[in-house]
């Protein structure tokens, strides 16, 4: 008779074996199961933010060499990669009747130098005849005055010497006119001479030719470049920032670039210049980042992934920011007291590169936080403190 | 009383087991099946409740951003920003692509957001969230991708800073989070081969490439290497307000489309993920039937078995509820192991499956409710069987 009843045994004991594992397993996995998460503490440690930005190589001094007026190109002295200095002859455009224009005008002036001297000369002379004709004039007011000569004579002489009055202003005015032509000629010469210039291409800048815009005989128009210059001692990268991670970005701030042509090296700089103008459309600040040693072989309009260090915040309250949760329009941290979950609204001030969190208001020092955990929480969830969540597929 | 059932069991319970055993299995298969299409609409859901928002604003006239293409220039949100009620939006953009990591590549959608805005990964399980503005990734941990990681998304590299789960596109397919800016040129950039043959292609234009216009060459080709649109504006309302007033609102003032979570549910449940799962509803149906099936043949089966024992029982007197209840209980027993036993290996082996397989403890009941209503129907024809054999084949056979 025992056997029988150990026999039930049996089955009770499996059938509650069965029913144990089944309850382990619906409350170990599946919707039923503790949220696993991870804690750590607040503490208080240095936040080192950085501001990170793409950018371009570009030459601070940059020069498009072209003519004022349109014209042909005639011939190019330097080719793309030259050195060249301060007022180098870098083309000769085609000047066309320029020259013969200048000759003229030269003619020109010339002339009116000639036709200054004739006016002197005839100022000259109408002096001379006023001089004569006042004396005659004075001379027969005095005879008159003893009754000599005749009232019509002394009439004649003062007439006379109105006369070689009026002739003087004329001849004055004559040389002034001719003085004007010849100033007004001599200009003219001059600008044509300039504008004969103006088609020899200088450079304005010591630098290095970067591109030739256009070919002996081509031609172009006024403003267009014929070649373009670049002083290769002016490299900087041009840095757009995210306008809202930029915070602190001021000028004279470190930073470390990485050309794109040597992404493993990191070249030191600084900040020289943040734009005052931002950019509104993509929402990025301007930043110009100069090389503290232009690494040799850089080039223009190359890739350049620029790292700004702002100064760090010294003992700051952080949390990780991965500890940073939503709950509804509520930016915020779950802080575990007593067991217990609470979410606890935060605000929060410099983020590290690291990705440490300054707050500034909402938790104190020793605070355990909630860092890691299998699904977004809600207050009443239940939750299951483990070392790490990793290694763990579910 | 002695249990007839219970002594008829442990007469030979390793037969009893083993069938019970192979129940199981089928059954765990079953209800992993469920868990399938469980799985499917949960990754919807998730979807939706992970994107952290309230409304969808997308293109007009779309149902973007997850079943239909959507495109918004990226500065519309501000406008939104404006509107009353609005609390948070942002842009998003979504992608799916195959992500590279060395010479594999994983399927991935590729969501580009803003850090601490909708759209932005909620919680991680592992390494911390993006500091960087550019080339830095958060990834979900059915990518596979570990803490530092360098992956490739078209022409950039991206270090995975780190990771997440249950962030998944409505295909299942496991996200990448990557800045808004990097995924929008991601979305919009061009292979180097393509860009130099439209540069050629403008140059040859001569409405394009004129000879008195300098400059305005460089113009076009700068304009159109550059994308400023994104898929879809994430909102999420102030406390207290109604997410249906804003999102008419949006739609009446700012002639766009606004889903709230409800339409978008429905969108993403009724429309994106349909066929798929009634393929897998009308799966899971023929697999119950089968599975009932089976049971109802293998009590058939263990009773025609027992032929000779029951015609002794009943020439001996038993009554005939006696034997019903003993083929009923031996049904049920046999229905609450494979029960276990499938709930138990179900439970193993999903987490197995490349996509989500969730088991719902309500699904579970519901199964073993079945089940049971199941044995018990294949019982009746066992129990008609028995009852109808005759007491002579005890001594005949």
């Amino acid at each position: 008779m025992n056997l029988p009843f150990s026999r039930k045994t049996i089955i009770y004991a499996s059938v509650a074996l069965g029913l144990a594992v089944l309850g382990w397993v619906v409350l170990n996995s599946g919707p039923m199961a503790p949220i696993r998460v991870t804690v750590a503490r607040v503490t208080r440690k240095e936040v080192a933010p950085a501001l990170f930005g793409i950018g371009t190589v570009e030459a601070r001094r940059a020069f498009l060499i072209g003519p004022t007026a349109p014209a042909r190109v005639r011939a190019l002295y330097v080719d793309v990669g030259d050195r060249v200095r301060t007022g180098q002859l870098l083309a000769d455009l085609d000047p066309v009747d320029l020259d013969a224009r200048v000759v003229s005008s030269a003619a020109a002036s010339e002339r009116g130098r000639s036709t200054v001297v004739t006016a002197e000369a005839q100022l000259r002379d109408a002096l001379k005849r006023r001089d004569l004709a006042r004396l005659e004039a004075q001379r027969h007011l005095d005879l008159a005055r003893g009754g000599i000569v005749s009232q019509s004579l002394l009439d004649a002489k003062l007439l006379e010497r109105t006369s070689a009055e009026s002739l003087v202003t004329a001849a004055e005015a004559t040389l002034s006119a001719a003085g004007k032509d010849l100033e007004r000629l001599s200009a003219d010469l001059g600008g044509q001479r300039k504008q004969r210039n103006s088609l020899r291409l200088f450079a304005t800048g010591a630098g290095r030719v970067t591109s030739r815009e256009a070919e002996p005989g081509s031609t172009v128009i006024a403003g267009q470049a014929v070649l373009r210059l670049e002083d290769p001692d002016s490299l900087w990268v041009t840095v757009r920032l995210d306008q809202d991670r930029s915070a602190g970005l001021k000028a004279g701030l470190p930073a470390e670039i990485v050309l794109r042509s040597r992404p493993n090296q990191s070249f030191p700089g600084h900040v020289a210049r943040v734009e005052p103008i931002s950019d509104s459309i993509t929402e990025e600040r301007i930043a110009r980042v100069t090389f503290d040693a232009i690494p040799p072989g850089t080039t223009t309009h190359e890739m350049a992934d620029t790292t700004i260090r702002i100064p760090p915040t010294p003992q700051a309250l952080t949390v990780p920011n991965a500890s940073l949760r939503s709950l509804g329009a509520k930016r915020g941290v779950w802080v575990r007291a007593g067991g217990r979950l609470r979410f606890a609204p935060v605000q929060v001030g410099a983020e590290g590169a690291d990705g440490d969190v300054e707050i500034l208001q909402g938790l104190k020092e020793g605070d355990e936080v909630l860092v890691y955990s299998e699904r977004d929480l809600e207050v009443d969830d239940k939750v299951r403190v483990v070392k790490s969540l990793e290694g763990r597929r579910r | 009383m002695i249990s007839l059932a219970g002594r008829d069991i442990l007469h030979s319970w390793s037969k009893f087991v083993l069938t019970g055993l192979g129940l199981g299995l089928l059954i765990g298969a079953t209800l992993t099946m469920a868990g399938v299409y469980r799985g499917m609409v949960d990754d919807a859901e998730v979807l939706l409740q992970n994107s952290g928002a309230d409304l969808w604003v997308v293109q007009k006239d779309t149902l973007g951003p997850y079943a239909e293409p959507s495109s918004l220039p990226d500065d519309l949100y501000r406008g939104i920003l404006a509107l009353p009620g609005v609390a948070q939006a942002a842009n998003v953009t979504y992608l799916t692509m195959q992500v590279r990591k060395g010479d594999t590549d994983v399927r991935a959608m590729v969501v580009g957001f803003k850090p601490g805005q909708p759209g932005a990964p909620g919680f991680l399980t592992s390494g911390r969230q993006i500091t960087r503005s550019h080339y830095e990734a958060v990834a979900d941990q059915m990518t596979r991708f570990k803490v530092g990681d360098r992956i490739r998304i078209r022409r950039q590299d991206y270090t995975v800073v780190g990771i997440t789960r249950r962030m998944v596109s409505s295909g299942g397919d496991p996200m990448v989070f990557i800045p808004l800016k990097d995924a929008q040129e991601a979305q919009f950039l061009k292979d180097n081969d393509a860009i130099v043959a439209g540069r050629a292609r403008n140059a040859a234009n001569p409405a394009l490439n004129r000879p008195g216009v300098p400059g305005l060459l460089d113009a076009i080709n700068a304009s159109q290497t550059s994308n400023h649109s994104v898929n879809a504006v994430l909102v999420k309302v102030a406390e207290g307000q109604d997410p249906t007033t804003v999102a008419q609102t949006i739609r009446r003032w700012k002639h766009l489309q606004a889903y709230d979570r409800k339409e978008m549910e429905d969108i993403l449940i009724a429309k994106l993920i349909a066929t798929a799962a009634k393929q897998i509803g009308m799966f899971l149906a023929i697999l119950a039937i089968v599975s009932a099936a089976i049971v109802a043949f293998i009590i058939y089966t263990l009773t025609l078995g027992k032929i000779r024992e029951i015609a002794v029982l009943k020439l001996i007197g038993t009554q005939n509820r006696t034997i019903a209840s003993m083929i009923l209980q031996q049904a049920l027993g046999l229905g609450v192991i494979g029960f276990l036993v499938g709930k138990v290996a179900a439970t193993l082996w999903a987490p197995a499956f490349p996509k989500y397989v969730l088991l719902l403890p309500g699904d579970a009941v519901w199964g073993f409710i079945i089940m049971m209503a199941v044995c018990a129907l294949a019982s009746t024809v066992a129990i008609r069987a028995a009852l109808n054999v005759d007491p002579a084949t005890a001594i005949g056979g």
